[in-house]
């Protein structure tokens, strides 16, 4: 006799404390772990659909002039519900730490007029290098250290070396963003042992510091990739916003995230170079050929 | 009437205009913006009281799809 009971699945036995864990960046908490840029798409609808399927609570967006004599020109504030979005405004296309902070203080202003929590964070990019869009770290530690006094919380887009994250944390970055690849290059993640360097350096004695993984995301499994590697969030846009149909693969690399993280915090089997048998050798009804043991 | 800059061009307005006037000439979508005069932001609150000086720079940026 089998009792019924033992057929049914407990739910207690899944952590979702764990799993649910928001994302704490400064004072904010982030209940999906990924943060989607809103640059790129072929439409302003295409951009809040593709948003809404990737299960992002924050997003991205730039600090551009305004153009003059079209008072009626659309804006992406229009698309955006600013009631479900914590916005995350960048200092992006700047080259110098000046023009970085400038860019800082001015997305400020307009958060902060429109009543958004994102007023008190930046992400902060500031690029030495037009062709590859690499970060110039001397300048990005420069810019950082001013904003922090400046009471912002900085999120730091940086290269995946090491030394330039320990020194922009000792900067007091809210959270170091170390590039996967280059940014829109959809290359994923080039270097994972200099990613985890960087994750375990900066959570030495610190676990719970952010650590999101910032540009270079190709596809769903570089988001996995970069979850499983212990990344506490990921910062995408182009490969949804230029995918041939952006709106499905945000849902993918929502799928992505989840499925990242939850296999980081269940933790993976080692690797080994031979086989293990999930079946049990005992009771096997064949004989092994060959003088095999 | 004096010249000033807003976002690089060159505009003429006439003197003792309010920074709040300088963004009607110009003719922007109010709600979605931030202005600097010469470098410094300038809080909204005080749009209505700066008075824009011949040859000051302003930059009036919005946000725009970024990542």
């Amino acid at each position: 006799m089998t009792s019924d009971d033992e057929k049914a699945p407990t739910e207690s036995s899944l952590n979702r404390e764990l799993i649910e864990r928001p994302l704490v960046v400064g004072s904010h908490q982030l209940q999906s772990r990924l943060i989607v840029g809103t640059g790129r798409y072929d439409s302003m609808q295409q951009m809040r659909d593709s948003l809404h399927h990737s299960g992002s609570d924050c997003v991205t967006v730039a600090v551009r002039r305004e153009k003059l004599y079209d008072r009626e020109g659309k804006n992406i504030l229009d698309f955006l519900d600013l009631n479900r979005y914590t916005l995350l405004p960048n200092t992006a296309g700047c080259y110098t730490a000046k023009d970085a902070v400038r860019a800082a203080k001015l997305g400020r202003e307009i958060l902060r007029t429109l009543g958004n929590p994102g007023a008190d964070w930046v992400k902060l990019e500031v690029l030495g290098d037009s062709r590859t869009l690499l970060p110039d770290p001397a300048e990005t530690v420069v810019a950082c250290k001013e904003l922090v006094a400046d009471g912002f919380s900085v999120l730091c887009y940086t290269s995946d070396c090491p030394v330039t994250a320990k020194r922009l944390k000792e900067a007091g970055a809210a959270s170091v963003m170390p590039a996967g690849s280059p940014i829109g290059s959809g290359q994923g993640l080039l270097n994972p042992n200099n990613l985890r360097i960087i994750l375990e350096y900066l959570k030495e004695d610190d676990p719970d510091y952010p650590v999101i993984i910032d540009a270079g995301v190709g596809t769903a499994s570089d988001v996995s990739s970069a979850f499983e590697l212990g990344a506490d969030g990921v910062l995408l846009n182009t490969a949804i916003a230029h995918a041939k149909d952006p709106v499905m693969m945000a849902r993918a690399m929502h799928h992505a995230a989840l499925a990242g993280r939850e296999a980081y915090l269940a933790g993976r089997i080692p690797r080994r170079l031979y086989a293990t048998a999930s079946s049990p050798e005992e009771g096997v009804i064949s004989s092994r050929p060959y003088g095999s043991s | 009437m004096i010249e000033i800059t807003v976002n690089g061009e060159l505009v003429s307005i006439p003197e003792k205009t309010s920074l709040k006037d300088v963004l009607e000439i110009v003719d922007v979508p109010p709600n979605y913006l931030a202005v600097e005069v010469n470098a410094e932001v300038v809080p909204r609150e005080e749009h209505s009281s700066l008075i824009i000086q011949e040859q000051d720079d302003l930059e009036v940026v919005t946000l725009v799809g970024g990542g």
